[in-house]
């Protein structure tokens, strides 16, 4: 496939990361994580009061393929910042431990990470990507 | 499957000055934990330092690797004994 061929998955992606501050990918939902990682990532946002929007990569498996070519990162959750991708889940949880979360994503750091609770209020708003794609 | 013992050495081959912690946290054989130090981080940001882990394995991180959980540090980082 050449690269000048138009590719609606990687547009949508694109546009997808382009238009969110911050913005998630990941395996399932923020309600509803299909992955222990993914569960994590959502959990140490939710504790910094992040607001962002998640896109869950299962239902196409071209999306996560699309999205690594884009990222040039292999795994699942992916978070972007302005465009820019921060990390996955191990860099995540680093930076929530060291307190470096919450001003990279623009907000005030809350004092020392609390222990996370999985159950925590979401404030994600849900993007589906393939829908963008009819 | 890769064994822990083997995600080691590859990572250690690959990567100039590196040395690495492999653990396999689930006994399958395909999600592994790592830590890795090497002069070859330094100046990079953590996400360089991750791909440059992430690299030496390919299509196999998804695939074959499940899972490569990974901490990686510079040697000035690493606290001495």
């Amino acid at each position: 496939m050449s690269s000048t061929e138009s590719n609606p998955i990687r547009e949508a992606i694109a546009e997808a990361i382009d238009e969110h501050e911050i913005i998630l990918f990941m395996k399932g939902t923020p309600e509803a994580p299909a992955c222990g990682f993914s569960a994590r990532t959502v959990a140490a946002l939710q504790s910094v009061g992040a607001r962002f929007a998640a896109v869950d990569v299962l239902p196409d498996p071209r999306i996560r393929q699309e999205l690594s070519g884009i990222s040039n990162w292999p795994t699942i959750p992916q978070l972007f910042v302005k465009g820019d991708l921060v990390g996955g889940c191990d860099i995540v949880m680093e930076m929530y431990e060291s307190g470096e979360l919450a001003p990279t994503l623009g907000l005030q750091a809350q004092g020392p990470p609390e222990p996370l609770q999985a159950d925590s209020p979401s404030a994600a708003e849900g993007l589906q990507i393939e829908n963008r794609l009819s | 499957m890769p064994s822990a013992e083997e995600i080691k050495s590859r990572i250690e081959a690959a990567i100039p000055g590196a040395h690495a912690d492999v653990e396999d946290y689930t006994g399958g054989g395909d999600h592994f934990r790592a830590t890795v130090t090497a002069d070859a981080f330094v100046g990079r940001s953590r996400i360089d330092q991750h791909r440059l882990v992430y690299e030496v394995f390919g299509a196999e991180i998804g695939g074959a690797i499940h899972a490569l959980s990974l901490k990686t540090e510079t040697p000035a980082q690493t606290p001495t004994p």
